[in-house]
């Protein structure tokens, strides 16, 4: 790139934007580079993570948030996950079908991206490109992840407020309950309020919700009804994402939870580094070796990686 | 670094509604290991160029059978070059007349695929003009 590059992005210049998305991506020292350059100016978006098994409406509902954050004159990143197939390394990302209201508004820059090998519903790139958004100065930055159902603490981790979708008549009411998805909601959805399944669905959540034990001053999910293809009950939602920023503005709370953000990225960056360093240390052919003795039974694993790191 | 995977749009320009096809070519890119974006059908060339410039795409393949792509393939190619995505690998696919093809290859568009092309040829012709793009790119 450029050397004039960071005052393009932040100006927001739609080529260097995708370009940098795609270096974080790739990883490497390109992306070392960008991310060291661009960081001091992020940390001005406000991060929305929506999450919700597959189907239940989230990009629908990503197009109309995004829809009523335009109209208030905010700039809007979006970062669409989608799962990487294990087989072929492929991937098809077809979230920007419903969020087609959006094209030829220059205020809004749409980017889909596979998970590309990661668990957790979000690729390993997606923290870095959600900060080259942020340095764009786009003022809302929301992430639809994969929706796997499980395993997506991620997300909550990755936002400043986290959207828990569901939709009725999916059979998988209790599902997200199962997997300890509600958790990590910070606002509880019902999309498809348009089904008749769809009180149930509330009353199943509300009441899941009173199981909990809530200490003073918690933040209690509300459970909310959308219709996100007419766009019904989607202010309400907007109104309690502002709601929720207001009350993690209080307490020094999103000063904590930067805090609890920045330890995870730091571990997760540590981890992935040491990961490479020791790959990049090992021998090869004695790892075949070990493989070979493991295959004949004649080493058990655990001897074996002793023997590769000792 | 390690290559990133190829990545393509595959759109459907204009009014026409066959869909089957374009999304038979996305699926079937998709498992040869490539990550593709689908834009599903009613795409205005406008669309097309700032989806492949936001999702920074090798490719962009155009799908259409109603015989609309006299009319739109140019207004998509000008939205390209407008934003400087001139070095994207152009392909389509569809119902296009034999007449039409040089037409077509003179816009700039690399292949040209009618029906009953099999899938395979198409992701092995799109993995070898990519493969040529960045070759020169980083020579
Ligand atoms: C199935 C079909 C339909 C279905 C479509 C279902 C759907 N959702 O797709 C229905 C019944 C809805 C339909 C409706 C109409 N159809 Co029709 N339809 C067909 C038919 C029989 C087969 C198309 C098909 O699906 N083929 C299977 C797929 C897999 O093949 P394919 O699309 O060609 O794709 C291959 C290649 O072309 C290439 N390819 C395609 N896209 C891409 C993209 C890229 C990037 C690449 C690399 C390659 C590539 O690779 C694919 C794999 O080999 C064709 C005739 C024909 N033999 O093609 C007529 C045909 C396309 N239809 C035609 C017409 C006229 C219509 C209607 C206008 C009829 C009417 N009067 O109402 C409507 C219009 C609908 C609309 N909204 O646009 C005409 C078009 C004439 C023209 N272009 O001049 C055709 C050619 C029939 C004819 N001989 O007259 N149709
Ligand atoms: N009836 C109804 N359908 C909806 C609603 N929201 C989304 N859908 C449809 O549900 C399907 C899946 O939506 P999508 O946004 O792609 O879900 P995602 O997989 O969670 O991103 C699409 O066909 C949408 O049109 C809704 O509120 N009511
Ligand atoms: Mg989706």
């Amino acid at each position: 790139m450029n050397s004039d590059w960071l005052e393009r992005l932040r100006a927001g210049e739609p080529r260097v934007v995708a370009r940098a998305i795609s270096a974080v991506e790739r990883g490497g020292a390109d992306a070392r580079t960008i991310i060291t350059a661009l960081f001091r100016f992020t940390g001005r978006a406000h991060i929305l993570g929506v999450t919700g098994a597959p189907g239940t409406g989230k990009s629908t509902l990503v197009n109309e948030i995004a829809k009523h954050y335009r109209r208030r004159g905010h700039r809007v990143g979006i970062v669409a996950v989608d799962p990487t197939s294990p087989f072929s390394g492929g991937a098809l990302l077809g979230d920007r079908l419903r969020m087609q209201d959006l094209s030829g508004d220059g205020g809004v820059f749409i980017r889909s991206m596979a998970t590309r090998g990661s668990l957790g519903g979000l690729a390993a790139a997606t923290a870095d490109a959600v900060k080259v958004l942020d340095a764009a100065g786009f003022a809302i930055v929301l992430i639809e992840t994969v929706g796997a159902g499980q395993n997506e603490v991620d997300i909550a981790r990755n936002a400043h407020t986290t959207l828990v979708v569901e939709a009725p008549g999916m059979g998988d009411d209790i599902q997200a309950i199962k997997a300890g998805i509600m958790e990590i909601a910070d606002l509880l959805i019902v999309n498809k309020a348009d089904h008749d399944a769809a009180n149930a669905t509330m009353a199943a959540l509300e009441m899941n919700l009173n199981l909990k034990p809530k200490l003073e001053n918690d933040w209690r999910p509300p459970v909310l009804k959308t219709i996100a293809t007419t766009g019904e009950g989607v202010a309400t939602v907007v109104e309690w994402i502002g709601k929720h920023r207001a009350y993690l503005e209080t307490n020094r709370r999103l000063e904590t939870r930067e805090r609890a953000r920045a330890r995870a990225e730091l571990e997760l960056v540590v981890q992935r580094e040491l990961m490479a360093r020791l790959r990049r240390g090992l021998n090869g052919t004695r790892i075949e070796a070990l493989v070979e003795q493991i295959a004949a039974r004649q080493v058990d694993v655990y001897t074996a990686a002793e023997k590769l790191l000792g | 670094m390690s290559e990133r995977p190829i990545r393509v749009l595959v759109a459907k320009p204009g009014l026409d509604g066959h869909d089957r096809g374009a999304k038979v070519v996305a699926r079937a890119l998709r498992d040869a290991g490539m990550e593709v974006i689908y834009t599903g059908i009613r795409q205005t060339p406008e669309m097309i160029a700032e989806a492949a410039l936001q999702e920074d795409v090798d490719v962009v393949g155009l799908s259409i059978l109603s015989g609309a792509h006299r009319d739109l393939f140019p207004r998509i190619v000008e939205q390209l070059k407008q934003k400087q995505l001139d070095d994207v690998v152009l392909v389509c696919g569809g119902i296009i007349p034999d007449d039409d093809i040089p037409a077509i290859k003179q816009m700039g568009f690399a292949g040209v695929f009618g029906p009953g092309t099999s899938t395979q040829d198409i992701a092995a012709f799109i993995r070898a003009q990519v493969a040529r793009k960045r070759g020169a790119r980083t020579a």
